[in-house]
């Protein structure tokens, strides 16, 4: 493994706790999350409130849907040499009553997943460069299956 | 709004990779359309223009580029951006002014020039661009087909072989079309011998960025009697509503669909044609032909569902049965659909209509839906637009 600082890719996207959670916001009037953070106006129809509150999101869903990316996605992805490719889920949670995109960790393959199988959020590598290891969220299965585990 | 208005004329550019300028295509689209309506173009009394975010200031400013490269003559030009809807919202600012009583006859235009290989977001360091930060995260526009498709799979049990009938299907129906870009039959083993993209759509599952342009001369319904055209085509409802909060399917660029926690869960897509129907007065039985918006094969089949053409779940065996092919009891997308055409984001709505203004009139030739009285679009693009159509004969 690199010796490299692991930094996030993006700043206060997400903690860096050992347990990540995704941030987001809370509107203080309705109860509407948000992801990524909104904090100026709330998007319900019926909400004028300008007050929200940081929390962090469940780091825990199920399964919404799922696919993967064979071929490298255009700048301002940054693809390993060579290209490896990687899944992706979008993941449902419950409270939030929200469903998060995000790439699946390294190892799990479409056909190891499933509409509702339950997943929980962790931070892995999305790409390296001179100075440092590119952090992002990733899904990963709660119970690793056969073919999945590492 | 209430009331009718006349489609005098359909035309279009084929559609291809042309490489030449926009405003070419869209001027022959006019034409086209002009001598099908047999309106003189100093006739027209309002240019409504779909732009284009590609070809520069020209094609910002479409509605006034077209008319001056038709030769200005006093018309009033307008210009709308809609994403994919763009041309059905120029179709919008039209019937508007013609049911105003404004003007009489209005020509609504679109066309575009795509450029080759992937359409990637601008380029720079932006974390507040949800276009740029999805690219950054590695998820690409099929990403979202795939999951939609793969939805499918999980809940009603549709397979790649399902979505590859979608594409035999389409290519069949465009084979024969002289505006289509890909005129070729192909076979369901054809499609699962393409590349796989984004599990489970392959490369032939997925529409193209194509060239083209599509025109058409609507009029008031007075104007079409005295032109003794009092028989034409119908435009009976135009819908273009937003999604409403909180929107319940993760829609590209997003990360996150909105939360529901205070609000409950809607369906854009099944949204736009429900408007359509309220407006025209139409039920869904009494459709005879849909050209849906089939960014993937899979999508076409949540279109048909989402248009209320069958139930939820149903729509795989409605294909598998022949029942959306030319001939069969309700066929989708006779044109060929995007997967003949690929996509011109500008012309796409229009030539939607222009599909279904011949199919209603009878001269669709070997494509022809029999007897076809009432037909539907839907397409759905970027930041909540979308557009659902109804004409009659």
């Amino acid at each position: 493994m690199s010796t490299k600082p692991r930094v996030p890719v993006l700043e206060g996207w997400f903690t860096l706790e050992e347990k990540p959670h995704l941030i987001g916001t809370k509107c203080a009037k309705c109860g509407t999350y948000y992801f990524p953070r909104q904090s100026l106006f709330c998007k319900n129809p019926a909400c004028d409130s300008e007050q929200f509150e940081e929390v962090k999101l469940s780091r825990t869903g199920k399964v919404w849907s799922f696919t993967n990316a064979c071929y490298q996605p255009p700048e301002p992805y940054i693809a390993a040499e060579p290209f490896v490719p990687f899944t992706i889920a979008a993941v449902e949670l419950a409270q939030e009553k929200m469903i998060v995109l995000g790439q699946v960790v390294e190892g799990v393959n479409v056909s190891d997943l499933k509409a509702g199988m339950e997943m929980e959020l962790v931070l892995a590598p999305l790409s390296e460069d001179d100075s440092a290891v590119k952090l992002t969220w990733k899904w990963q299965p709660v119970v690793t299956t056969a073919r999945g585990a590492q | 709004m209430s009331g009718e208005v006349a489609i005098l004329g359909v035309g279009m550019h084929p559609w291809g990779k042309w490489g030449k300028n926009f405003v070419e295509y869209g001027v022959k689209a006019a034409r086209n359309a002009l001598a099908d309506a047999g309106v003189k173009w100093q006739d027209v009394g309002f240019v409504s223009g779909a732009a284009t975010m590609r070809c520069g200031y020209p094609g910002y400013v479409a509605g006034a580029t077209f008319a001056q490269a038709l030769g200005w003559q006093g018309a009033e030009v307008n210009t709308s951006y809609a994403a994919c809807a763009s041309g059905s919202q120029a179709l919008a600012a039209a019937r508007t002014k013609i049911l105003s009583g404004a003007c009489d006859v209005a020509l609504v235009i679109g066309a575009d020039t795509t450029p080759k290989g992937f359409l990637a977001p601008q380029k720079g360091e932006r974390p507040d661009d949800p276009d740029w930060v999805r690219f950054r995260l590695g998820i690409t526009n099929p990403t979202y087909f795939a999951l939609y498709a793969r939805r499918r799979m999980e809940m009603y049990g549709d397979t790649q072989d399902d979505f590859a009938l979608v594409k035999v299907k389409n290519a069949k129906h465009g084979f024969t079309n002289p505006n289509a870009r890909y005129r070729k039959e192909f076979s369901a083993a054809d499609v699962a011998a393409s590349a796989m993209v984004a599990d489970p759509l392959r490369l032939m599952d997925i529409c193209a960025t194509s060239d083209g342009g599509a025109a058409i001369i609507i009029s008031s319904v007075e104007y079409a009697k005295k032109i003794g055209r009092g028989d034409a085509v119908k435009i009976a409802a135009i819908s273009t509503v937003t999604p409403t909060f909180a929107s319940a399917v993760i829609e590209m660029p997003d990360l996150a669909t909105d939360s529901a926690a205070a609000m409950q869960a809607h369906s854009f897509r099944a949204a736009l044609p429900k408007k359509a129907y309220e407006e025209a007065g139409i039920s869904p039985k009494d459709v005879s032909v849909a050209e849906v918006y089939d960014l993937s094969t899979a999508l076409e089949l949540d279109w048909m569902e989402d248009l209320q053409l069958c139930e939820r779940g149903d729509a795989a065996r409605l294909v598998r049965d022949g029942v959306t092919s030319v001939g069969g009891r309700l066929p989708i997308n006779p044109s060929g659909g995007l997967a003949c055409f690929g996509e011109a984001v500008p012309a796409q709505a229009l030539a939607q209509v222009c599909e279904l203004t011949w199919q209603l009139r009878g001269q669709a030739g070997a494509r022809q839906v029999a007897n076809a009285k009432v037909g539907i679009t839907a397409n759905q693009g970027l930041f909540g637009h979308g557009s659902s159509v109804i004409l009659k004969r």
